[in-house]
């Protein structure tokens, strides 16, 4: 079940400074993020193939460079993955539900199951 | 009790577990929201089980683990990929798309366009891209079953794939999206114990000593230090510089794939809310992470305890590296009915593991033809919910049909490359008209248009004319020779023409809708008007 809401109810509030606050906020963090993980990722791939001597370093043992670098590929996305659902519950949750329930309960216009 | 038996039996074990899920899912499943998305009320924690176990296919199971046994460092790239992929998912498409879609990735693609050309795009995509992974899939269980249980007559090929389709069907006609997420938790938890089994104890065997391990591994292979580092299977120095570029190619095509493959996307909805997606991602990442650092160990291992010229000598791709592995340590810390019981497990693990994945492909596949292709595009919108459900049956049973009978015609090609294929086509049509559609104010239907049969052409078109399907002695058609492109990975060139198809369709038609374009953005980021769970 779906509560319709009347179009310009979208609109008033993308309009609004408190949606500005939150979008501004998530795109301010995700979008940079995207991207320094992916140039961090691409650069562990174009050194896996084009710098092998670098990266069959040995650092202790028969531990590489390599083995390293890959495991800190999956350290890097653990703790970006953790700090993002920090993120989203401590800057963007709050604002999110304040639009959401405030809209909702206070919407005249529209109301209706689908 | 030989392991062939011990497997069938645990294996059957599995089946019927799975069908009883499936009965019990079937008489819960009502409305359009409870086939396609299990009524929205899985948690966070039990979605994660499902990204799973939808996820880690036998390819990524017995595939990586095989590729490291064989060829060292090279599987763990692979891997890496997978894993990094899922912080897309997690940063720019979970939320927003449980927020504003409903049933299928079309749903939001469609949600400020022109309905029934974008539907059909994406439809088309959603069905393509789920065909090529679910052929991978089939055609590999029918191989599996010579390796795994000693059937190697033709007739028993064909059996097997049969007998997977057939189960496919099943869970997904009778149970919908509630009997399939529950036999992918199923299977997750399943796989998950058994890696982590095998792991420790071929740790136990080395003392907890990782360098050891790594260098027993790099000696018992003959290759030395090389087998622990890059290059023995991707962009080798035979291959040159092309080679590495398909390197590249591949880690594209894998890091931006997976947010753009229809069967991850739905599990989005399967949640209450957007909140419970990003939870249920978290709970993906670190399901699919720890699992991925235990095939490391498994490829690794297999490779110092039974040796590569062994596994290579028992399947050419390494597929049985972990079940011999299983087989080893098994017998050399029980005893012979102790590799028995580990061998007889893992190879009931890995046929879990296939039915599992091609479920939720072919739900994928038969949610977008009924709800997008059926409703929308035939019927424009006038189909009644139960209708719908009836077409996503009968769909269900005709897709696995097809992909039954493709899969026979297949099964002496090599189609391992399909998988990749899927991953360049989401990655190359889907993921842009994603990302444009919930940021891209201007974005259109043109657009989205564009980018879906822009990225979906050229990187099939790419890979027709590469030497996985002519050309090479590993090809498809290993007697033709029709290539053109020394690449195997179209990703690095199908992804910007994917992108910039999008763009250029875009800006070249002047349609734009703002007021919806507002709808979608305040409703991606709040959740205000929302789908809501169903409660029984």
């Amino acid at each position: 079940m779906t509560v319709q809401h009347d179009p310009s109810v979208y609109e008033r509030i993308q309009a609004g400074e408190q949606f500005q606050e939150l979008r501004r906020r998530y795109r301010s963090w995700a979008f940079p993020m995207t991207i320094a993980f992916l140039v961090w990722y691409l650069l562990y791939v174009v050194l896996s193939g084009f710098a092998r001597g670098f990266m069959g370093t040995k650092l202790f043992g028969n531990i590489n460079v390599a083995l390293v670098f890959g495991v800190l590929q999956f350290v890097s996305t653990f703790l970006i993955a953790w700090a993002y659902s920090r993120h989203a519950a401590a800057k963007l949750d709050p604002i999110a539900d304040e639009l959401r329930d405030g809209t909702e309960s206070r919407d005249e216009v529209g109301e209706g199951a689908k | 009790m030989s392991h062939e038996t011990l497997s069938t039996i645990l294996f059957l074990v599995f089946v019927a577990l799975t069908l009883a899920i499936t009965f019990w899912a079937s008489r819960n499943t009502k409305s359009a929201a409870d086939f396609y998305a299990g009524g929205r009320s899985f948690s966070g924690l039990q979605n994660g089980l499902a990204i799973g176990g939808d996820y880690m296919s036998a390819a990524s199971f017995l595939g990586i683990a095989g590729i490291i046994a064989l060829s060292g460092y090279d599987g763990f790239l692979y891997s890496i990929g997978f894993l990094v992929a899922w912080l897309v998912a997690l940063l720019l498409v979970a939320e927003l798309m449980r927020n504003s879609g409903k049933y299928t990735m079309a749903d939001v693609l469609a949600f400020r366009m022109s309905p029934r050309p974008v539907r059909t795009a994406a439809g088309v995509s959603t069905i393509v891209v789920s065909i090529f992974y679910l052929l991978a899939q089939m055609v590999g269980a029918g191989a599996l079953v010579g390796l795994l249980l000693g059937v190697h007559s033709q007739a028993g090929k064909i059996w097997t794939i049969i007998a997977v389709g057939l189960l496919m069907i099943i869970y997904v006609v009778f149970g919908g999206m509630k009997g399939t997420t529950w036999v992918q938790i199923v299977k997750a938890v399943m796989l998950m114990v058994g890696a982590a089994l095998i792991t420790l104890l071929v740790l136990g065997k080395f003392g907890f000593n990782l360098s050891g391990l790594l260098g027993d591994a790099a000696t018992q292979s003959g290759k030395g230090d090389a087998f622990l580092n890059a290059g023995l299977k991707y962009g080798t120095a035979a291959q040159g510089t092309w080679g590495k570029i398909d390197l590249i190619s591949l880690g594209l095509a894998l890091v931006l794939g997976t947010a753009g493959l229809p069967h991850v996307l739905i599990r989005f909805y399967t949640v209450p809310t957007a909140r419970d997606a990003r939870k249920s991602v978290l709970w993906g990442i670190g399901i699919i992470g720890v699992f991925y650092l235990l095939t490391l160990v498994l490829g690794f291992g297999a490779a110092a305890l039974v040796g590569s010229k062994t596994i290579a000598a028992a399947d050419k791709a390494g597929n049985t590296a972990a079940p011999l592995l299983a087989q080893k340590v098994g017998q050399d810390i029980f005893g012979d009915v102790g590799g028995t019981v580990l061998l007889a497990v893992i190879a009931a693990v890995a046929f879990a593991t296939i039915l599992a994945v091609v479920a939720g492909l072919t739900l994928a596949s038969s949610s977008s033809f009924a709800h997008d292709l059926y409703a929308h595009v035939f019927k424009r919108g006038a189909a009644t919910e139960r209708q719908e459900v009836v077409v996503a049956r009968v769909a269900a049973f005709v897709i696995g049909a097809v992909a039954i009978a493709l899969s026979i015609f297949a099964q002496s090609l090599n189609v391992a490359f399909l998988v990749s294929l899927a991953f360049a086509v989401a990655a190359s049509g889907n993921l842009p008209a994603i990302l444009y559609s919930l940021f891209w104010k201007r974005f259109n239907t043109a657009g989205a248009v564009s980018a879906i049969y822009g990225g979906l052409i050229s990187a099939v078109v790419l890979v027709i004319f590469s030497p996985v399907v002519s050309g090479a002695p590993t090809a498809m058609f290993p007697d033709a020779d029709f290539h053109l492109i020394p690449l195997s990975n179209p990703g690095i060139f199908s992804i910007p023409i994917g992108f910039l198809c999008g763009y250029l369709g875009t800006i070249l038609s002047k349609e734009y809708n703002a007021s919806k374009y507002a709808e979608i953005e305040v409703r991606s980021l709040t959740g205000l008007g929302a789908e809501q769970a169903t409660g029984h």
